[in-house]
């Protein structure tokens, strides 16, 4: 190898080198200085566990509801080609761009007690804003675009004659969705669902002013290391090493279904 | 390491944009200032004279949390005297001085019919308060506390927010999202048509006091101490009289 073509691979390896130590210090400082006594301590405190069960909840059920509609939802904007589908697919992601608080806004605007639907809404005898649900709601609109997004290309990348071979072979395409395209797209769809997943865990802008802040009810743990950092910043950095340890895990476990599943069909 | 880290997260969370065509002249002056001062102070920084002035507003309770973290500040403004004189206890503030008076106050939107502290325990009024650690959080907690216990067992069953700063509470409250909460007078001021303020009666009005010191580790130490007489006198005052805070006496 010459000097003259090292200086690029030395240059991609300073930007990695730069990259990693820029997103890491941050991760590695709240484990610096909260020793695993420290974070059990943390959990002891009832506001903590409140918090930490109520945010699994409310990811939880955002989950559900974007897997079972974004998923079908996808299926179709990846498989059928139609007059208007890139500006559906743009007002998709649009929320992926969106600041939180511009979130939190328009939620307000949108279902809030004085917004454009809350009338009717409040008719039905639905209240979101400050309730557990909304939360949900919260999540689900921040999140579930990283879903989506990611399902449609999923969908869309897998090979064209598999399904059309389903369809020969006499399978609805019902059937061809549930047991040839869904198992065919789902690395992609659990790369998406986990990005969904972390997205709506660490939801903080758009839940705090929808959604309010109160204990076991709107306050998930992002909200509660916010309300800790001011009084007691050492259970505010426990609170966060836990959320950074079960997104950490969640992102493992999505990346272990992903290869599992690729593994799987590749051996088929 | 760890508190470099926490300090650059910080300073990447907390700074605004950098106006860098300020003459190099006036000193560059970072003010930390309760969120209820929002309006009061951004108006006068425009035109105050010893320094340029970068605001940043939160409540006072997550400024100081900043400030013992280290964030480059030069003054800090709290809404109350208890967190400048931990401050100072603590060794980061310098001889804090009360300047303002405010006053609490229940607010309610202007179309509400909710006219007193009384109505606030019936069933299903919803109410959005500060957190305990924010200065309007812990003067609301001192007004309830001074009703009878099942009056104020009945008002904190209705609380449906502890919200940061008053900011929350007052944006909550022009949403529609609850119907009553309580703020200083002077958001209700600054809300403009859309909000009313229901005074305390007196014996439950507890002595909200505003008071600023210089950041020990200010990068301008005298501009910071003209800033903060400012607050008492001349510079800034008259903004805050305007805003509808009181002179301390």
């Amino acid at each position: 190898m010459t000097v003259r073509s090292a200086w690029f691979p030395a240059l991609l390896a300073a930007a990695l080198a730069a990259t990693i130590a820029f997103l890491t210090l941050p991760v590695v400082a709240i484990f610096v200085d909260s020793s695993p006594r420290d974070l059990i301590d943390s959990l002891g405190e009832p506001g903590a566990l409140d918090a930490l069960w109520l945010s699994l909840r409310t990811t939880a059920a955002a989950m559900a509801v974007i897997l079972l509609v974004g998923t079908p939802a996808a299926y179709l904007l990846a498989t059928r080609s139609f007059r208007g589908r890139a500006v559906l697919i743009t007002l998709i992601e649009l929320p992926l761009v969106l600041p939180p608080a511009v979130a939190g806004i328009a939620l307000l605007a949108a279902v809030g007690p004085s917004g454009i639907a809350g009338g009717s809404l409040e008719a039905l005898g639905i209240e979101l804003s400050l309730t557990t649900a909304g939360v949900v709601v919260a999540l689900t609109f921040v999140a579930s675009p990283f879903y989506v997004r990611q399902g449609i290309a999923a969908f869309a990348a897998v090979d064209p004659t598999l399904r059309d071979a389903s369809r020969t072979l006499g399978a609805s395409e019902a059937r061809g969705f549930a047991r040839v395209m869904i198992p065919a797209a789902m690395p992609g769809l659990a790369a998406g669902g986990a990005l969904a997943l972390g997205r709506a865990l660490g939801e903080f802008g758009a839940t705090l002013m929808f959604a309010g802040s109160f204990q076991g009810v709107t306050q998930t743990v992002p909200l509660a290391i916010y309300d800790r950092f001011a009084t007691d910043f050492d259970a505010a950095l426990a609170l966060s090493a836990v959320l950074v340890a079960v997104a950490a895990g969640i992102l493992l476990a999505a990346k272990l279904v992903a290869g599992s599943e690729a593994l799987g069909r590749a051996a088929r | 390491m760890r508190r470099a880290a926490v300090l650059l997260l910080l300073v990447l969370a907390g700074c605004g944009t950098d106006d860098e065509s300020e003459p190099a002249a006036k000193p560059r002056l970072v003010v930390s200032a309760a969120s209820s001062m929002t309006e009061a102070l951004t108006a006068c920084s425009k035109t105050y004279a010893g320094a340029s002035v970068k605001l940043s507003f939160a409540g006072s309770d997550e400024l100081a949390a900043q400030i013992r973290q280290g964030v480059p500040v030069d003054v800090y403004a709290a809404a109350n005297t208890k967190l400048p004189g931990q401050l100072e206890q603590e060794g980061l503030l310098d001889r804090p001085v009360e300047f303002a008076t405010n006053q609490l106050v229940l607010a309610v939107p202007a179309t509400s019919g909710i006219a007193s502290v009384d109505q606030l325990g019936e069933p299903g009024v919803k109410i959005a308060i500060g957190s305990e650690s924010v200065p309007v959080g812990s003067y609301t907690r001192e007004v309830l506390s001074r009703l009878p216990a099942d009056q104020e067992k009945a008002i904190l069953h209705n609380i449906r927010s502890n919200e940061p700063d008053v900011k929350g509470i007052v944006g909550k409250l022009t949403q529609g999202a609850v119907d009553a909460g309580f703020v200083y007078v002077t958001d209700v001021n600054a809300a403009g048509d859309s909000l009313e303020a229901i005074d305390l009666p007196e014996k439950l009005q507890p002595q909200v006091t505003y008071a600023a010191g210089v950041v020990e580790k200010a990068k301008q130490p005298e501009a910071a101490a003209d800033f903060v007489e400012g607050l008492r006198e001349g510079g800034c005052a008259d903004a805050l009289e305007q805003a509808g805070f009181g002179r301390v006496p």
